[in-house]
């Protein structure tokens, strides 16, 4: 069985990240003969000797006019083991909401450092927001190792600095793996010319992560989506049926458990798991299934089905980190909407509680937050959600703020001290 | 790789994000619509649809924009399909534009530019707000740019450089009278996902999918079929050859493949070999140049 992986690649401008998605795709062969063709024929126009792969990736006319990607580009590519999906984000420092987004929804962040270069401050703020959005696996590529002659020692300096700055940062676990994109050594496979490195390729690493966390061991989460209820329209057998539809959060629901409803508190038990293929006796996240109740209680969009065994508690005033994602300032003061699961409510700004400085890694004091900022706010909510601490449950901790009037999607927000988690270290 | 029984496949994976997206969707818009050509993505999604809400039947109608140059065989599966779930048809008709003079036919008799308008004002005459697009990331390079759920203007237009950033599952669909949003439940697949999902969960496509016997000519390296739209010029000779069809667009500009594929399972070893993208090996409108779809995506078009 072929299992799932979400990635997001991010790196500094000119440290070779178009290049080696680029290998990854071309050397598992997910790049086709007229996109290949393409690529020669534009690089060869613009005087280049061999195919520039990063030419692959950059899919917009103003992208392939200026020679930088501007916008997270999503690819595919497969092995025996498991399909990729790839979140490409952009390098330049004022993209970093692309690193944001492309982070929110990865399994694993792959960074890209070049040897020569080292540590860059564009560097720590990806391990930062890598850190800050609980990615499960962060992934350092140290880069263009064949223009230092695949040197040790030189790898071993870089190496410990990320591992160093990784620590600081509050992330364990960062793989670091020495690769030349270019030439295509330890991409997809080892390369006799780094003998003291005995780890894996980039790609074999991609494929031995263990995506997430295992469902049995979380808490059921299960924000409904709407109700299912047919009435007349599905014949005589099914003008009672009564379900909720929701992906599941995090989680496992099997039949018979018992349920609390938020924001209501109301119990029941899980009389039935739909889905179109037939009954489960037991179904995880992330499942889109219908739950059946065994007993008559109002729910409806927005509201969460939870395990009685664990049950978050609601709440009106929620703390939060926020990456601001537009140009309109945020200030104490400013009304705007919550989005949470599958309820959005009204939302004032009470405070705004200070930025991090993703350089020195620490909170400084700020009234204001701009493009790209990442802060602290307090959140007043017109009524209650069971905000759960995202350093707990990526699922439920997340939500976002949305400008009421016309609609844009004004910062990725997480409950809770993510930020504090991130910086106190 | 793994034989947790609690991990999903992959294509379960990607189905269970495909579901939530719908629902999604239906809960929080007042008037969706899925684009239905009777194509392999649309019949796909349109059985994603069918899933979402069992036992409930799919509560949105279906939208063809017909070029008036399909292939008889997929119009007699998109009515049959309607047919058998109920579904509400709607048809927006390029045809009609041309014959009243809304729209002028080009000169290189294409019709796939000529479906923006059509699609656009029925959107705009029906007031959807929301509208289920096939569209999958891997065909294209504009394509790999776009969002799940994707802001159109009062014009129908795409804005690349300023889409909402898409976080975590969270969907943000608002949008103020006039606009739209169009949404793509199955971005995140392969053309061969596509396939493997066919393949699983056995729905049956037009038999245009698979090899079968066909009067072709070949032009700018595509195999056309021989037929009232699209006629061998001098110099273009016709040969009867086995083939099928990997995509199932406007006659005059859709190519075949040969191929010796008859069943769902030759057509998934032959997609997992393939070394030509779909859009590549089929259509001469993406031909045209490096930014062919993302300008007529920028003007409308699906």
């Amino acid at each position: 069985m072929s299992t799932l992986l979400r990635l997001a690649t991010a790196g500094s401008v000119d440290d070779g990240k178009s290049t080696l998605v680029g290998r990854l795709l071309y050397d598992s062969k997910s790049v086709l003969a007229d996109q290949f063709d393409a690529v020669e024929r534009v690089s060869k126009d613009r005087g280049l000797e061999q195919a520039d792969l990063a030419l692959l990736t950059d899919g917009l006319r103003s992208e392939r006019e200026q020679g930088i990607t501007i916008d997270v580009a999503y690819r595919y590519f497969a092995t025996a083991e498991r399909s990729f999906i790839l979140a490409d984000c952009p390098g330049h420092v004022q993209y970093t909401r692309n690193t944001v987004t492309g982070a929110s929804t990865a399994d694993v962040v792959v960074l890209l450092v070049d040897v020569r270069k080292g540590l860059q401050e564009q560097t720590r703020r990806h391990l930062a927001v890598s850190s800050l959005l609980r990615v499960p696996h962060v992934i350092v590529v140290v880069n263009k190792i064949d223009l230092v002659d695949y040197d040790q020692a030189t790898y071993d300096r870089v190496a410990s600095e990320v591992q160093a700055s990784a620590t600081a940062l509050g992330l364990s676990d960062v793989i670091t793996i020495p690769v030349s994109a270019l030439v295509g050594d330890n991409v997809v496979d080892r390369s006799d010319r780094t003998p003291w490195y005995d780890g894996p390729s980039v790609l074999e690493t991609l494929e031995t992560l263990s995506p997430v966390g295992e469902p049995q061991s979380e808490p059921l989460r299960f924000p409904v989506q709407l109700v299912i209820r047919p009435q007349q329209a599905a014949g005589d057998r099914f003008r009672d049926y009564r379900g909720y539809a929701g992906q599941i959060a995090s989680g496992l629901v099997r039949v018979g458990d018992p349920v609390t409803v938020l924001p209501s508190g109301r119990t029941s038990t899980v009389a039935g798991i739909d889905t179109a293929d037939g009954e489960l006796q037991e179904a995880f996240a992330p499942q889109s299934v219908t739950l059946r109740l065994a007993d008559d209680v109002d729910i409806s969009r927005g509201d969460q089905i939870v395990t009685s065994r664990s049950v978050p508690a609601t709440t009106q005033d929620v703390d939060g980190t926020v990456a601001w994602l537009s140009e309109r300032e945020l200030r104490a003061g400013t009304k705007v909407l919550l989005k949470h699961g599958t309820t959005t409510v009204q939302a004032l700004v009470k405070q705004v509680g200070g930025q991090l400085d993703l350089d020195e890694a620490r909170l400084r004091p700020a009234d204001s937050l701009g493009l790209n900022d990442i802060g602290h706010v307090t959140l007043r909510l017109a009524s209650p959600i069971a905000a759960e601490e995202y350093l707990h449950s990526r699922a439920t901790g997340a939500f976002l703020l949305i400008d009421a009037h016309d609609g844009a999607t004004l910062a990725a927000g997480m409950v809770g001290d993510a930020l504090l988690a991130t910086a106190a270290v | 790789m793994t034989n947790d029984p609690r991990r999903l496949s992959h294509l379960e994976w990607l189905e269970s994000e495909s579901i939530h997206i719908i629902r999604e969707v239906v809960a929080e818009f007042e008037r969706p619509v899925l684009l239905f050509s009777g194509g392999k993505d649309s019949v796909v999604m349109l059985h994603l649809a069918v899933k979402a809400f069992w036992p409930m039947p799919v509560p949105f109608p279906v939208l063809h924009v017909d070029t008036g140059h399909n292939f008889p065989e997929v119009l007699a599966f998109r009515d049959a399909t309607v047919e058998r779930l109920g579904l509400r048809l709607e048809v927006a008709s390029v045809q009609d534009y041309i014959d009243d003079g809304r729209l002028r036919e080009r000169a290189d008799g294409t019709r796939n530019p000529l479906q923006t308008q059509p699609l656009l004002d029925a959107i705009e005459g029906h007031r959807f707000d929301a509208v289920f697009g096939g569209g999958r990331r891997d065909e294209e390079k504009a394509r790999a740019k776009e969002r799940i759920f994707s802001l159109r203007d009062e014009f129908g237009q795409w804005d690349p450089r300023n889409q909402r950033p898409e976080l975590w599952n969270l969907y943000n669909g608002r949008h103020t009278p006039g606009q739209h949003v169009r949404v793509f439940p199955i971005s995140n697949w392969t053309e061969l996902d596509v396939w493997q999902y066919i393949g699983a969960e056995k729905i049956e496509l037009p038999s245009l999918y698979y090899a079968h016997d066909r009067e072709v000519f070949e032009r700018d390296g595509m195999l056309l079929s021989v037929g009232e739209f699209a006629q061998p010029k001098d110099g273009e000779t016709v040969h009867t050859r086995t083939v099928r069809y990997r995509t199932v667009g406007d006659m005059s500009c859709t190519g075949a493949v040969d191929s010796p594929a008859v069943t769902v399972q030759d057509v998934i070893a032959e997609v997992a070999a393939t070394r030509v993208t779909e859009r590549g090996a089929t259509r001469a409108d993406d031909r045209i140049s490096e930014a062919a779809m993302e300008d007529r995506k920028k003007e409308g078009y699906f």
